[in-house]
């Protein structure tokens, strides 16, 4: 990284003082964790909105549906942790409203907390436009058991939206024994995030396992046992999934002042206050992009180094290597780094056919991103051919 | 030192490789991580970095 410009104004946390971390995913327990391990000593106070100690969201479309796992192996270590390390966790207490002046963050149940420095941490929740029974979303281990549930006494499941959760949640249904169908805008599953070319490499995976992908298409809604689409033509579907994506969740900041805008905006909140994991938006400078990340290494990367940064003001900005994965059937899909609209695809190590390769993104002159289908050890050694700026 | 990596749950993002490789390395079939030898004392930190860092918290240590 050549951009080392110092970071203005930023004060080491005392000793004396008391964190408030909202959220209690892998973002809000990994910052409360490393904090303490790395010796805070002063009040640390973690909210959670879920009943559940603190869990792992990726196993949850994965193991979680296909029952390898119990429910419970998803969990952050044991439920006696956080005492043991003087954390004091809330949990399903939701987070209500924020007063920036008084630094007070009022919760549903009448509670009142008083922070001397904030982290939010409150990641993002589903959008949902067709809220009736039968009709799923995936975010939380509730969720992930509910689903399971009516996925286990299904016959036809219809998954709209092509993306991860909904490519990951139509292999495990397929797994499962279900007749399974892949709805989505974009003609192929994933193009929006790899691009075209591995879009169809997807597409091309589902149909070998035998999920209908119905490509290129909105639906127009969701009735008693079907889904009707823009044409007016119906999918069966005894059980129906909505993975079209997500938005922040940020409501509860509405009219605090924090500046927001599609996340909170690290750059221009008051010193007090940080966010972290999948609300927080930031500008990399890395990849000159505004960026806000829904990727599980991206929230304990971004928590350990608030964290380090709250101890002892870290002179460089947060600028990590963007990291996500997949896996659908037998296929592990990784990408390191950002892949822009307008990126070329080229191949460097193996091949599609053989269902196993390399291949880079470029763009503008620079490799932006790496991806690797079922080849993770030389994936992770290409990653060193990311262009620097 | 004691590291321990639960294999199962490791899903060969490569963190630990990345933070401490002199410590770990991700086997070639499937990527999953493997120790290549207990840490010496001048690795303690780096394998405390990878331990961090793993986005399946696979890597568990004892002191």
């Amino acid at each position: 990284m050549t951009n080392q410009m110092p970071r203005k104004g930023r004060k080491a946390v005392g000793r004396e003082e008391h964190i408030v971390i909202v959220g209690a995913s892998a973002a809000g327990s990994t910052i409360a964790q490393t904090l303490r391990r790395e010796g805070f000593a002063g009040a640390l106070t973690v909210i959670g909105d879920e009943p559940h100690l603190p869990y792992d969201r990726p196993p949850l479309s994965k193991q979680g549906l296909l029952g390898t796992w119990p429910p419970d192996r998803t969990r952050f270590g044991a439920s006696t942790a956080y005492a043991e390390q003087g954390i004091d966790l809330k949990l399903d207490a939701r987070a209500d409203r924020l007063d920036l002046d008084a630094r007070q963050v009022y919760l549903a149940t009448g509670e009142e907390v008083g922070y001397d420095r904030l982290v939010i941490a409150t990641g993002v929740q589903p959008i949902q436009p067709f809220q009736q029974e039968r009709v799923h979303v995936l975010r939380t281990l509730d969720d992930a058991v509910a689903l399971r549930e009516s996925l286990l006494q299904a016959s036809a499941v219809v998954v709209i939206g092509a993306g991860f959760l909904g490519s990951e949640t139509a292999a495990a249904a397929r797994q499962l024994g279900c007749d399974v169908t892949l709805v989505d805008v974009a003609q192929a599953p994933m193009a929006r995030q790899l691009g075209a070319e591995v879009g169809w490499m997807v597409a091309d995976l589902h149909a070998a396992n035998g999920v209908r992908m119905v490509g290129g298409t909105a639906v127009r809604a969701v009735h008693a046992g079907a889904v009707e689409l823009a044409d007016g033509s119906q999918l069966k579907a005894d059980v129906v999934l909505v993975a079209v994506g997500s938005k922040p969740a940020t409501a509860w900041l509405e009219g605090s002042g924090l500046p927001l805008g599609d996340g909170v905006l690290c750059d221009e909140a008051p010193e007090e206050v940080r966010a972290v994991g999948d609300v927080a938006r930031w500008t990399s400078r890395r990849f000159g992009l505004s960026l806000r990340l829904e990727h599980r290494t991206n929230a304990t990367e971004q928590a350990v180094w608030t964290a380090r940064d709250l101890l002892a003001a870290s002179k460089e900005p947060f600028d990590s290597i963007p990291y996500f994965w997949t896996d659908q059937y037998d296929a592990k899909i990784q990408v390191y780094g950002v892949i822009p609209p307008d990126a070329r695809l080229v191949i460097t190590q193996g091949s599609p056919a053989a269902r196993r390769f390399v291949a880079q993104y470029r763009s503008g002159g620079r490799v932006t991103a790496v991806l690797g289908w079922n080849m993770p050890r030389e994936t992770r050694r290409e990653r060193a051919s990311l262009t620097e700026i | 030192m004691d590291v321990t990596i639960d294999q199962e749950g490791c899903v060969a993002a490569g963190q630990c490789v990345l933070a401490a490789p002199d410590v770990f390395d991700q086997r070639d079939e499937d990527g999953v991580a493997i120790l290549l030898q207990p840490p010496p004392a001048d690795q303690y930190d780096a394998t405390r970095e990878a331990a961090l860092l793993c986005p399946a918290r696979a890597i568990h240590l004892s002191e």
